[in-house]
């Protein structure tokens, strides 16, 4: 009955209670929809990282990550194979050669990173080689082919079968130089990323290198879902406690924070959209209060105790902040599904968004936690924002609440 | 048997620091089964002293025994738990929840009793057929003439079976013809149901109904006595 009589008295004032749902619709609406936005876009973003850049899984020799040397390498021995193999939750993995060097073309040069790939198992582990804008992935050029970054290639003059020069140091640290050829040109959402890293053959940059067949400085893993990652480090580290073994939450720190950050914002402005709700929805139940004093005068002299005034308000309330509330959800959910398959350009208002390693082009999306999430959080403001004028309803004394006309 | 017993009763409001003496020394009893007419100019006191009965305020002085329970000394809770059980309620106007059918209205009270589905829907149809109400159950207040709706008040007032019902000037908003209705049904409970009636009026036509007239004045009883009332059969018939 409780729940009837609330409901219904939602609709004796529509325009009132209509103002203050559509209200609670907008405000909801919008939180849900930059909710997906920011988590769309930093998840976009944490992808890229693992499928273009650093995988879920990385190992190096405890050194190489602060040194760099070419010398902080690990063996890829019978151990580290059959750890590997065991696992399950692997995907597939693909080794590295890793090296700085100078590259320099006939105009000019620039300081890059040197990644030896071996491609059958690298286009397993990495997405890079559906990021080419030009050119194929290390194949159609004899000796020593090269892939680089659209924006590297902007920078040295080059094009497609262009020839380079690459100077790097050998294991034991003699200069050497090497012409390679432009196999291929790619781009991804991270113009840094692009300005830096070549591909080559790790069987060419062994040679170069003058580096055993057994060494190797980097291998990649990927994973069969997000998430199983730290389960397969701590798996790993026990098979093989002298590697460095981290996930991309400890190789990208930023990436990591970033996600954590963007949390925080969204709870804040969420928070921020619900206190301004809840301050509307105080208001509108004050006005619904003052405006029905003698009716409440009577329930409670014909013998209404004051848990089922209280609770009746509370319900009204309630019923308020959830059709708005609900409803600003289902909208939200609607042109969040539509903005998945159509994407969000924002390269007209942010120019320099790619420069810093996001995409243009964003894909809202939302978990179902996060829906249930601001669903508890509006029936938790509508709880407390009935508080204040129930307190008032039940604290009027019926005799003069009967004599107010 | 007397049903209300009151002695020595004073209430004083507080106006803008001058004490105003609503009730000045009233002492009264009134039997089970009266119909009697509490009757006074506006400002007299009639609205105080019913609320004082009915358990809405408290008296500053003086005692007030319904059933020889001395109401006076109850706590707010206490004391809402007695209109709930002992008192049946109607007002001049505000009597009904304008978003619950007469029937409804009727019902909720005993669902505040625990009174179960069954047995309250019942007891609302019979009584709102009583007050001839019986094809209007499922209207809400909003579609109710005035005096339907004063009609359905006594329904709600008489579902919880209180010891008395107090009406404080239950025909003010109505035209005569409602007004004759009105308390021809309200005569027709009281001596078919033996229910105790209670109301104050200030409309002569209203105290021709009452068998027994009480007048105050400034908060004191001026007369009371036993009449005769006109015969039912003057009235209207029932609509
Ligand atoms: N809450 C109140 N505060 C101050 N004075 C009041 C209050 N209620 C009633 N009074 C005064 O008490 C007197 C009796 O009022 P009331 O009981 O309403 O009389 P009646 O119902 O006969 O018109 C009046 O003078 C009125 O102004
Ligand atoms: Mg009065």
């Amino acid at each position: 009955m409780i729940w009837s009589i609330a409901w219904r008295n939602i609709w004796r004032n529509k325009t009132r209670s209509l103002v203050i749902i559509t209200a609670i619709t907008l405000g909801i609406f919008a939180g849900v929809f930059i909710i997906a936005f920011l988590y769309g876009w930093v998840q976009q973003r944490i992808d890229a990282v693992i499928q273009t850049e650093v995988s879920h899984i990385q190992l190096h020799h405890p050194a190489y990550l602060s040194s760099q040397e070419l010398t902080d390498y690990m063996v890829l021995n019978d151990t580290l194979q059959k750890a590997l193999a065991q696992q399950t939750a692997i995907q597939h993995h693909t080794t590295r050669l890793l090296s700085s060097g100078m590259i320099a073309s006939a105009e000019t040069k620039a300081g890059v990173q040197l990644i030896g790939v071996v491609p059958e198992t690298e286009i397993a582990v990495t997405n890079l080689h559906t990021h080419l804008v030009a050119g194929t992935y290390l194949e159609g050029i004899k000796r020593n082919p090269i892939v680089i970054g659209q924006q590297l290639a902007k920078t040295l003059n080059v094009k497609l079968r262009s020839k380079l020069v690459i100077t790097l140091s050998e294991m034991d640290g003699t200069l050497t130089k090497a012409t390679f050829r432009v196999a291929g040109i790619y781009t991804t959402a991270n113009t840094a990323y692009d300005e830096t890293k070549v591909f080559v053959r790790q069987q060419d940059l062994r040679r170069l290198l003058k580096a055993p067949a057994s060494i190797t400085h980097e291998i990649a893993i990927l994973v069969h879902e997000n998430g199983v990652e730290d389960a397969v480090v701590q798996e790993l580290g026990t098979a093989m406690p002298t590697l460095d073994i981290a996930t991309w939450k400890t190789l990208m720190p930023e990436i990591q924070m970033m996600h954590e950050n963007m949390s925080v914002m969204t709870a804040v402005f969420v928070g921020i959209i619900l206190l301004a709700l809840g301050f509307g929805i105080v208001n509108t139940m004050l006005m619904v209060i003052l405006e029905r004093i003698p009716e409440i005068g009577m329930t409670m002299a014909i013998g209404m105790n004051t848990r089922s005034i209280f609770l009746m308000i509370l319900a009204e309330t309630l019923c308020l902040a959830m059709v708005g509330g609900l409803v600003g959800i289902l909208l939200a959910l609607v042109l969040i599904r539509f903005t998945q398959y159509t994407g969000i350009d924002l390269s007209l208002w942010a120019a320099g968004l790619q420069a810093t390693g996001f995409d243009t082009v964003i894909y809202p999306q939302i978990t179902l936690i996060e829906i249930l999430k601001v669903t508890c959080l509006v029936i938790l403001t509508g709880i407390l924002a009935a508080l204040y004028p129930a307190k008032k309803a039940i604290s009027l004394n019926p005799s003069e609440a009967l004599r107010t006309r | 048997m007397n049903v209300l017993e009151i002695q020595h009763l004073v209430k004083e409001y507080t106006d803008a620091d001058t004490p105003v003496r609503a009730i000045d020394g009233i002492s009264l009893t009134v039997a089970a089964g009266e119909f009697t007419a509490i009757v006074g100019p506006s400002g007299s006191g009639k609205t105080s002293l019913l609320n004082m009965i009915g358990g809405l305020d408290t008296p500053t002085s003086g005692t007030i025994h319904v059933q020889q329970q001395n109401i006076t000394q109850l706590t707010a809770a206490q004391r809402i738990d007695f209109r709930r059980n002992h008192i049946g309620f109607v007002f001049q106007s505000y009597n009904l929840i304008p978003v619950l059918t007469a029937i409804e209205n009727v019902a909720l009270i005993l669902q505040l009793q625990g009174v179960s589905k069954k047995e309250r829907q019942q007891r609302a149809v019979e009584l709102l057929t009583a007050v001839g109400l019986q094809d209007r159950i499922h209207s809400r207040p909003a579609n109710l003439s005035g005096g339907q709706q004063q009609r359905v008040a006594v329904a709600r007032a008489l579902a919880s079976r209180p010891t008395f019902v107090l009406a404080d000037e239950p025909t003010a908003n109505l035209d005569s013809k409602a007004t004759e209705n009105l308390l021809q049904i309200m005569q027709q409970l009281n001596k078919e149901e033996g229910t105790t009636f209670i109301f104050s009026t200030h409309d002569q036509r209203v105290i021709n109904k009452a068998r027994r007239i009480i007048t105050v004045e400034d908060g004191k009883i001026h007369t009371d006595e036993q009449v005769v009332p006109d015969s039912a059969t003057t009235l209207a018939p029932m609509v």
